[in-house]
């Protein structure tokens, strides 16, 4: 009997814990879809520990491909996304799920491979390079192999609009042979891969420099309009998701693009990379095709309006 | 190997200077898969006495089934429940994903068949006499239940152990529930996850040696519970 | 004539043996006064314990019924069931110990009750010759120290009717002489004790009444001395092997 009085106690605590801890983490929690290369550079842990502080809530980043992202979006399971892939931002938001675009950064992809370069792509363009690749992997899988990430990331849909590009048709490119080696994971793993395989593959630059100490791989072909890469935060629309919290999703906005979110952009990852990984899209919103409305800061209007 | 080795060390420093990560990490590992299975616990342990001491048409395709979920995939269950406590699910009012709470519950769902079926298994190993003579001695059926459980209790508690060591060592609906949000879902499975993904293999291996190190302790309860 | 404290009419029961349906109790009818010491014998299989979880109410009957005390357990429900069950308690005839302490085991009546009485836990301890047993694990006893610690786990409970299963089959001569002499006591405190058994002796010296059981039926029913004088019953009943 007393036994039974002991486990009922502990899992009366138990719950009770697990209630007033669950309470308290209800207070302001900002929940927030990012593409990979964001968390594993680091960037935003910088960025949660300073919005953090600044507007005392806590900003819970949930990391993956821009796909598992807009996923999240799509379902009101979070209330804000950072990802990388235009089409798919402004279908995310013509659909009604998302507020506006806010353009946040920029960099480059690179095409990376083995330093003795089999394929002989260094120099050419993106979509060369590409359907270069592919030739010399279907002559030879064992000297020339390719990586792609294959998770329906931002990154991914770069590599397909670039077969496109090339003229190739990616369903077929995908089956063609055992060059092509479909990682179906993040950044991070598939570059690791790609340094085994000794394969190319296409990579942003921050986390190809944030791995480049583990990596043998070099880059290739970098720069181009081809390769521009740019990060765009979406607040998701409260009138298609009633859960979520727009007015914190536009803060953490608005926090981005002033200037103090700017500066911690641009001056991120120059102590420990020597350089820093991504560029402000402040003063650079022509350029990265991004309009004037898109740098702004959102209107206080927007959550309101929706 | 110097890798491994140089890992190792370095893990081990990780450890015995109690660096706040680490420390972090495994409470909070501890903490939620504790809970998970106490909740599984007090729903598990009833619902196994429950199905024990009725008979029922189906009984034993029951039992089957759920001897068959012991080693149901935990993406599964952590894809069922986040279509579950998605927003747009059913539960999704509740705000459970991406919380500690939603993988309470999940870890919970994981480990029930474990609970269920093995305290069908203990309290089926207890001798029926044991249900006579409480019943003959007065006991109500409620009072009859609970003295079948206290005789079993041992492997009751090894059922619930195990449930424990499970929600522990599961990656699935930790990565998928809790989404692994630093300093608020991230636990040692998901953490050696990413950490490894990110090529951080010292702080890997420092969170893998401390799984298993609970594991271990975990294994020489059972052992000890069971043993008596 | 005063109504019948146990009245059985008719009682069967037929139980799964394998694959097979066995009838063990082929229609018992049997009248049992307050204050009364029934002896059930019969060779083993003959339905005696069966008979003793009907009266018990621990089996439900296949048909017939049993009248506790002027109630009919006849399609009770849960509820009556275990008020009658609390008028009683039953010794099995191995029986078993639930884990923990004697004190734990022989208190269980009285703890499922709401109540817990040292006193009485004592008092019964010392009835069955087990005084000062209290704190001993019920797991380390031998098997005649259990067999009285499950008479004092039913005695503690001042039961109007008892049940006892060859309650001194397992017991060395000393502690049955000693087990016997408490059946004769509560006889004359007008508890109602119904006991199987294979000795011839103790049912002789403490029954007022036998009932034969043979292949589910009662066979003979009457006073010892008119029970045993029946040669037939004693032809049956493998009576020289127990000396009679």
């Amino acid at each position: 009997m007393a036994r039974k009085i002991l486990l009922t106690a502990l899992s009366v605590l138990a719950l009770a814990v697990l209630c007033c801890s669950a309470v308290a983490a209800d207070g302001a929690r900002l929940k927030l879809a990012t593409t990979t290369s964001l968390q594993d550079t680091g960037l935003l842990d910088l960025v949660k520990e300073k919005f953090d502080e600044k507007y005392n809530v806590s900003l819970d980043v949930v990391s993956g491909g821009t796909g598992i992202a807009i996923q999240y979006g799509e379902r009101g399971d979070v209330d804000a996304l950072l990802v990388h892939d235009k089409e798919r931002e402004l279908k995310f938001i013509k659909d009604g799920h998302g507020l506006e675009r806010r353009c946040i950064a920029y960099n480059y992809f690179y095409i990376i491979g083995p330093k003795d370069d089999p394929a002989g792509i260094k120099d050419m363009n993106a979509s060369q390079a590409f359907a270069v690749i592919m030739e010399k992997g279907k002559a030879n899988a064992n000297k020339v192999k390719f990586v792609s990430r294959g998770d329906n990331s931002g990154t991914h849909s770069r590599e397909k609009q670039l077969w496109k590009k090339a003229g190739l048709n990616y369903s077929q490119v995908n089956s063609s042979g055992p060059w092509y080696i479909d990682a179906g994971q993040g950044m991070g793993a598939t570059l690791n891969l790609a340094n085994e395989k000794q394969g190319y593959t296409l990579t942003d630059m921050s986390t190809f420099m944030a791995y480049q100490g583990n990596l043998t791989l070099v880059p290739l072909i970098e720069g181009g309009s081809d390769l521009l890469n740019v990060y765009v935060a979406i607040a998701v629309n409260p009138a298609k998701h009633p859960g979520v919290n727009c007015t914190l999703a536009n803060q953490f906005i608005d926090f981005l693009v002033s200037n103090e979110g700017q500066d911690l952009i641009a001056g991120y990852g120059k102590e420990k990379f020597g350089r820093a990984l991504f560029s402000p899209a402040r003063g650079n919103c022509t350029l990265i095709g991004c309009s004037d409305g898109e740098c702004a800061a959102p209107t206080a209007a927007s959550c309101a309006a929706a | 190997m110097q890798e491994i080795w140089g890992g190792f060390v370095r893990a081990i420093d990780l450890i015995i200077t109690l660096n706040a990560q680490v420390v972090e990490i495994t409470t909070r590992s501890l903490y939620i898969s504790l809970s998970s299975a106490f909740l599984a616990a007090v729903i598990c342990v009833p619902l196994g006495g429950l199905i024990e001491f009725h008979s029922f048409r189906g009984k034993k395709i029951l039992v089957n089934l759920i001897q068959t979920l012991y080693s149901l995939p935990t993406v599964t269950v952590g894809l069922i429940v986040f279509l579950l406590i998605s927003r747009s699910g059913p539960l999704g009012s509740l705000g459970l994903l991406f919380s500690p709470w939603g993988m309470v519950f999940g870890q919970a769902i994981l480990v029930s068949p474990i609970m269920i079926g093995l305290t069908v298994t203990a309290l089926a190993a207890v001798s029926p006499q044991i249900k006579d003579t409480a019943r003959s001695l007065g006991a109500t059926e409620i009072q009859i239940i609970v003295t079948v459980i206290n005789e079993a209790r041992q492997a009751v508690m090894a059922a619930v152990l195990l449930g424990f060591g499970r929600a522990l060592s599961e990656v699935g609906v930790a990565m998928m529930i809790g989404g692994n949000i630093r300093g608020y879902t991230r636990v040692l499975t998901t953490s050696i996850a990413l950490e490894t993904s990110m090529g951080n293999l010292e702080l890997s291996m420092a969170l893998g040696m401390i799984l298993i190190s609970i594991s271990l302790v975990i294994n020489l309860l059972l052992n000890r519970v069971q043993g008596r | 004539m005063r109504m019948a404290f146990l009245e059985i009419t008719d009682l069967r029961k037929t139980a799964r043996q394998g694959q097979s349906l066995v009838d063990i109790l082929k229609g018992i009818n049997l009248t049992v006064q307050r204050g009364e010491v029934l002896a059930l014998i019969g060779p083993t299989g003959s339905g005696k314990t069966t008979l003793l979880r009907q009266i018990g109410l621990l089996d439900g009957p296949t048909g017939g019924r049993i009248i506790f005390d002027g109630v009919s357990m006849a399609g009770a429900g849960e509820r009556a069931l275990l008020q009658a069950r609390r008028r009683m308690a039953m010794v099995f005839q191995k029986p078993v110990m639930f884990r923990g302490s004697v004190q734990g085991n022989v208190s269980f009546g009285l703890k499922v009750r709401g109540r817990n009485d040292g006193e009485r836990v004592r008092s019964a301890l010392h009835a069955v010759g087990l005084s000062g047993y209290e704190e001993r694990d019920a797991a380390t006893l031998s098997g005649g120290e259990m067999q009285r610690i499950a008479l004092a786990r039913a005695l503690v409970l001042q039961p109007e009717l008892l049940l006892l299963d060859e309650p001194t089959a397992n017991l060395d001569p000393k502690s049955a002489k000693s087990i016997d002499g408490i059946i004769q006591s509560l006889a004359s405190e007008n508890i109602t004790v119904i006991m199987a058994t294979h000795n011839m002796q103790q049912c002789r010296k403490l029954a007022d009444r036998v009932a034969v059981l043979l292949g589910g039926r009662l066979v003979k029913l009457g006073r010892p001395d008119e029970v045993f004088g029946d040669r037939e019953v004693c032809d049956q009943m493998l009576c020289s092997s127990d000396g009679i």
